[in-house]
């Protein structure tokens, strides 16, 4: 409780010190007010391009569209529906990051003949899979997740690999002895051994499942999450431009909160282990 | 012998193929009576675990015979007759104490109750009572090894295989250890075969020494110690024990001597 309070204080001191930065830059070279003029003129320093923090802070309480509902309600029911899309994502992507590793560390031979074309795979611009999905899929909700778990499950497969294998050999060697079944010792050796390693890159895996649904959204035409959110706030930029810094902190609160999610669910499955983990 | 509870016949065994071929055993041939208590010692390399793991199905020969318990060596495995310790104890650190106590009873499928009890059981064997709830990284490394040997005897192993078990221990633990383990072994009345490289050790415990000679390994002479049983402290201190131990040091040694070895020549 008290790590968790210490964590949760040292994030509000970074924060504020980020935003503390943002306008130091903006007096620096800013756009010039009656009380003060910036020694510099720097182009990206201007309102247009970094509105003040105030400002906004204040366009979360504004209407997003004339007469709609305040932009925060818009933009955290986008975030619950973003959310939504990069959970299936992140689950989708966990369980088949997972079997890939089980299957690879039970057949070497598969393990040869595929691991290249998972690696490769990764290197398949997202921005480029998305749309074929979207046509294959139509542009549901499934598809946006699939997409999401496109980016998840590399980490699972590579961490879950590694730490199948991170038993002991003599570990693996005792369970022979006791004549155990492969079922045994994956259940009761290797997969608890590949915990740290597994919640390691779920950790990974919970802030990328976030970025794929985001990137899952704009070729899906759904407008509905935070990826519509930011097209939309993007095309329309220079009538609004602190719609869109609010959309982008709204969804750097998403990942966030998913791994600290993730993170939480660690701690839990691995109580009473050698080392608490600290990333 | 008619009772042998491991008969080794003619064992060979070769690391490695072709040009990397490595000869590790050499015509082994073994008999080990049922509730013996035999070492087995050597210069380092000289195959004594390999040996140990042969007899534990853990490895198989290139030539000859494994028999255990009656049967062949892959036979008794798959029948759970055996006990295995290493020399690290090999702990789940995910698990209790009494946890890793019961993972080869959950592995033959006993019911949860009949586990418990008999980890209990077993740890009270140990006299590590009251640790049950503890997780190894909490424990000594001597509390260690004695989790991993209530462990080896949680099923009632025919035959304990123990690989240096006490070799990482200090001399205090390794001698308290010792006797414990001789109390073990009576009143489990288990056979034991015990790997080690201390000449002291193997004296002390044993009822039969297995003298092994260098790479490629034989068994120079399988050596009977008639110590009075049961052994304690005192035994430590008795004329005969080093008798026992001269006499298997020499053993070692005349192999070594009778060879002179090209690295000698060299340096002289």
């Amino acid at each position: 409780m008290f790590r968790a309070a210490r964590s949760s204080l040292s994030l509000f001191v970074v924060i504020g010190a980020l935003a503390v930065l943002w306008e130091v830059v903006k007096l620096l070279g800013g756009d010039p007010s009656e009380a003060w003029t910036p020694p510099f003129q720097w182009t990206v320093a201007s309102d247009l391009n970094m509105p003040h923090v105030w400002d906004i802070a204040a366009s979360f309480a504004q209407p997003a569209q004339r007469n709609g509902p305040p932009l925060g309600l818009v933009l955290i029911n986008a975030g619950i529906f973003t959310f939504r899309e990069a959970f299936g994502g992140f689950v989708f992507g966990a369980v088949l990051g997972l079997a890939l590793a089980i299957v690879f560390v039970h057949s070497s031979l598969l393990e040869r003949a595929l691991v290249p074309y998972v690696v490769a795979s990764q290197t398949v611009p997202i921005i480029a899979i998305a749309p074929v999905l979207v046509i294959w899929l139509g542009g549901g909700w499934l598809a946006v997740a699939l997409i999401s778990a496109y980016l998840t499950f590399f980490p699972v497969t590579i961490a879950g690999l590694r730490g199948l294998r991170s038993p002991d050999p003599r570990a693996l060697e005792l369970m022979r002895s006791y004549a155990s079944s492969s079922r045994d010792v994956l259940w009761k050796v290797r997969l608890p051994a590949a915990a740290p390693y597994l919640f390691a890159a779920f950790k990974v895996a919970a802030t990328a499942s976030v970025v794929g649904a985001i990137i899952g959204e704009l070729p899906s035409g759904i407008r509905d999450g935070l990826g519509g959110a930011i097209l939309n706030f993007n095309q329309f930029y220079v009538s609004g431009p602190p719609k869109l810094w609010a959309a982008i902190i709204v969804a750097a609160i998403v990942g966030i909160g998913f791994f600290a999610l993730v993170r939480a669910a660690e701690t839990v499955v691995l109580r009473g282990r050698v080392a608490p983990s600290d990333a | 012998m008619s009772d042998s509870i491991v008969r080794v016949r003619g064992v060979d065994k070769v690391f490695g193929a072709g040009a990397d071929k490595t000869p590790a055993l050499q015509h082994i041939d073994l008999e080990i009576p049922r509730g013996a208590f035999v070492s087995l010692i050597g210069p380092s390399g000289c195959g004594k675990s390999t040996l140990l793991r042969l007899i534990g199905d853990l490895t198989q020969p290139s030539a000859g015979t494994v028999e255990v318990n009656g049967k062949t060596a892959h036979r008794a495995r798959l029948d759970r007759d055996y006990g295995m310790v290493f020399q690290a104890p090999v702990l789940f650190d995910w698990r209790t104490v009494q946890g890793n106590v019961e993972l080869p009873l959950e592995v033959s499928a006993k019911d949860r109750s009949a586990r418990a009890d008999r980890a209990k059981a077993m740890l009270a064997l140990v006299e590590l009572t009251g640790f049950e709830r503890r997780y190894p990284w909490q424990l000594s490394g001597g509390m260690q090894q004695r989790v991993a040997i209530a462990r080896a005897l949680s099923f009632e192993p025919a035959i304990l295989l123990m690989d240096e078990p006490f070799g990482a221990l200090d001399e205090m633990t390794r001698e308290r250890l010792n006797i414990e383990l001789l109390r073990i072994w009576k009143q489990t009345g288990t056979t034991i075969v015990f790997v080690t490289h201390s000449i002291p050790e193997a004296v002390f415990l044993s009822t039969h020494v297995a003298v092994m000679s260098a790479r490629p390994g034989r068994i120079i002479e399988l050596i009977p110690v008639d110590l009075p049983q049961p052994r304690n402290d005192l035994t430590r201190e008795d004329e005969r024990y080093f008798g026992f131990i001269t006499r298997v040091r020499e053993r070692l040694r005349g192999r070594e001597m009778g060879r002179p070895g090209a690295a000698e020549v060299a340096a002289s």
